[in-house]
């Protein structure tokens, strides 16, 4: 039945006596049955069991006593989904902390410095060209000349200006950043200090021609706050370039290559810098690149370190300085001379577990099957049943999650999986499923192919630990053959870029009176001429 | 009888006895006298007493001799189909060991099905 009943039978045969044991206990001594006894019982069943050989008709049974019983499994019974790998997820987590608690202080101070200046910028912007209309009123008030409609015009046009204004640095700068850089983004500095620049230099010429001199000219002032304003809208404007529609054209093609298992994807990216790439790259690596998995890993560095461990090399001739030389060439020879078998090793063993996994998946989609037919939407004329039978989705998932359980949990410690899967995830995303009436192969294709890792819990992200690793500065430009490593905690993306190869298209013109065909004689037959 | 390789999805049909079994009281707990096996989140293929390998329903695999449930007339290797009103063909093992052992309740009636009913009502036919 299964193969990996080895270990486990051992464990069944010692509960298995300890069972019957209690049992005769029990029989004799029933007024001596404790609380303790059934925690007891019941932290027993946390224990994996497979099947036992030849077990006794009866085998381990549950006996109505009351409240006192004992745990009944016709041999196997659920179990909690423990992943083999918590070890090394643990130290992980330990990493991660402590990246946190590093990272979190020197971010937040930069973060809110850009936030700060921001602010300080856009204030300043949108006061200026009110503070240019509204200071001559303030500070001579009996000497401005006052204007009609022409004024009027401006003023409604300077206002409507600066709500455009308005909406469009919302629209652009205001949203929720998504990722923080290493260095500064060298464009958007640029256009901060441009702004800068010309509100300086437009308040120096307000503050030595207007206001030294105390201009009456209310009409040209009115007409200097609507050149500013026009100014600011045109840089708006350069930004909108700069920032979003450079890179929109692509030119280069980045290969993106994780160092573990060798996946591969291609994507066509525009004139960036390399931070920048990064992070798009990086919004492209969590939808597209299967969820990093190191449990399948194991069975690489196990015939690795075999590989090492194969030979030993001893110095015959006593102390020397090349021995070490030496001995290394004299391991690859061995090495080469010795008939390795271990390509066959794995060509069995990888036969052997395909056929497990497919044996796996077929009694795991039975069960998930069987397990759908039990739950159906409650129809309108049956409003009137008890209140006990009615469930909501929860309640529902809940219900006929303990039928597929065990054929799920095997097929996901097979395919190695069991690390990323818990039990109220596999219970939520089944009553996410009976609420939009998914069929069971729906509902089974999150757990049959690894997704990416978006789709698994938030501890899998790791959305704060990657590093750019780059020979060039980090905010110049990319180039054909740039190469640069993204990487996380125990996995790394290697990048390279390529330009996109410039294409020559040229024209050939046909004209469509030109299609004429004769069919092809298979046979010819000379036909003798007949004189 | 349809209990034999039942279609998931359909519905049971059974011939079923009543079987009202009295708790018997010592000091303070509440005896039984059978234990039961199977559940949803069994392995059926163990089942000795099952038909259909495949059925994850709640049977009963002892019965203790001079208990309330032997006197009450359950034989070893019946399948409870309910118990007080509550379904048992679709429970886990857990379940159907709490609505059989609740304190509250001195008496439980089960409605158990088993292959020599068919064969006897097929007969009196």
């Amino acid at each position: 039945m299964d193969t990996e009943s080895t270990y486990s039978e051992y464990s069944h045969y010692s509960r298995g006596s300890r069972g019957s044991h209690r049992h005769s206990e029990r029989s004799r001594e029933r007024h001596s049955k404790t609380r303790s006894k059934d925690s007891s019982s019941r932290s027993e069943k946390a224990v994996t069991i497979n099947a036992p050989p030849a077990e006794p008709l009866l085998g381990d049974q549950s006996t109505i006593q009351g409240e006192e019983t004992q745990d009944d499994n016709w041999g196997e019974t659920t179990t909690a989904v423990t992943g083999t790998s918590e070890h090394s997820l643990s130290q992980e987590d330990i990493v991660r902390i402590t990246k946190d608690l590093e990272d979190s202080v020197g971010l937040g101070c930069r973060r809110y410095l850009a936030l700060s200046v921001g602010i300080v910028l856009g204030l300043l912007v949108f006061i200026t060209p009110l503070a240019f209309l509204v200071l001559p009123h303030l500070l001579w008030p009996e000497r401005v000349k006052p204007c009609g409609t022409a004024c009027e015009g401006l003023f409604i046009s300077v206002a409507f200006k600066l709500l455009i204004l308005l909406l469009a640095t919302w629209a652009l700068f205001l949203r929720p950043s998504r990722a923080s850089m290493p260095r500064i983004f060298v464009f958007r500095a640029l256009l901060a200090l441009l702004v800068l620049l010309l509100v300086v230099s437009y308040w120096l010429f307000y503050g030595v021609r207007i206001l030294d001199s105390q201009d009456e000219n209310y009409q040209g002032i009115v007409q200097y706050a609507v050149s500013l304003v026009d100014a600011l809208l045109f840089i708006h404007y350069l930004a909108i370039v700069l920032l979003e529609l450079r890179q929109l054209q692509p030119c280069f093609s980045i290969c993106v290559l994780r160092s573990t298992d060798g996946e591969i994807r291609h994507y066509n990216l525009g004139h960036l810098s390399i931070q920048r790439a990064a992070i798009a790259i990086l919004e492209h690596y969590y939808k597209d690149f299967p969820v990093h998995n190191p449990a399948l890993l194991t069975a690489a560095k196990s015939r690795a370190a075999k590989h090492l461990a194969g030979l030993k090399v001893y110095n015959v001739d006593g102390p020397g300085n090349n021995a070490t030389a030496g001995q290394s060439r004299a391991m690859i020879a061995a090495a080469a001379r010795r008939r390795d078998t271990s390509h066959n090793e794995l060509y069995y063993e990888e036969a052997d577990h395909e056929r497990r996994v497919r044996k796996r998946k077929a009694r795991l989609v039975v069960a998930v099957e069987e397990a759908f037919t039990h739950v159906r939407r409650m129809q309108e004329e049956e409003l009137k049943k008890p209140p006990g039978e009615v469930m909501d989705p929860r309640e529902a998932a809940q219900a006929i999650f303990p039928s597929m359980a065990r054929a799920l949990q095997k097929y996901l410690r097979t395919t190695r999986q069991q690390h990323l899967h818990s039990m109220e995830s596999i219970q939520k995303h089944l009553a996410f499923c009976i609420t939009n009436n998914m069929s069971p192969k729906a509902f089974l294709e999150s757990y049959l192919t690894a997704g990416p890792t978006l789709q698994y819990g938030r501890e899998r992200w790791m959305a704060g630990q990657w590093t750019l690793v780059s020979e060039a500065s980090v905010t110049s430009n990319l180039r054909d053959g740039t190469v640069f490593t993204l990487k996380c905690i125990d996995f790394s993306l290697v990048i390279t870029a390529k330009s996109i190869p410039y294409i020559k298209l040229s024209e050939e013109f046909i004209d469509p009176k030109s299609h004429k065909f004769v069919l092809r004689l298979q046979s010819e037959t000379s036909v003798p001429r007949i004189l | 009888m349809s209990q034999t390789f039942h279609i998931p999805g359909q519905p049971i049909t059974a011939y079923v006895q009543r079987i009202e079994i009295k708790k018997l009281r010592e000091g303070s707990n509440l005896i039984l006298g059978f234990s039961i096996g199977g559940g949803i989140d069994q392995d059926p293929g163990q089942n000795p007493f099952s038909e259909d390998k495949t059925d994850k329903g709640i049977y009963v695999t002892r019965v203790t001799p001079g208990g309330p449930a032997e006197d009450a007339g359950l034989i070893m290797g019946d399948k409870i189909m309910q118990v007080n009103g509550w379904d048992m063909t679709m429970v886990t093992h857990d379940q159907a060991r709490k609505k059989l052992t609740k304190k509250s309740e001195d008496v439980v009636r089960l409605l158990v099905t088993r292959k020599s009913l068919e064969d006897a009502v097929r007969k009196s036919m």
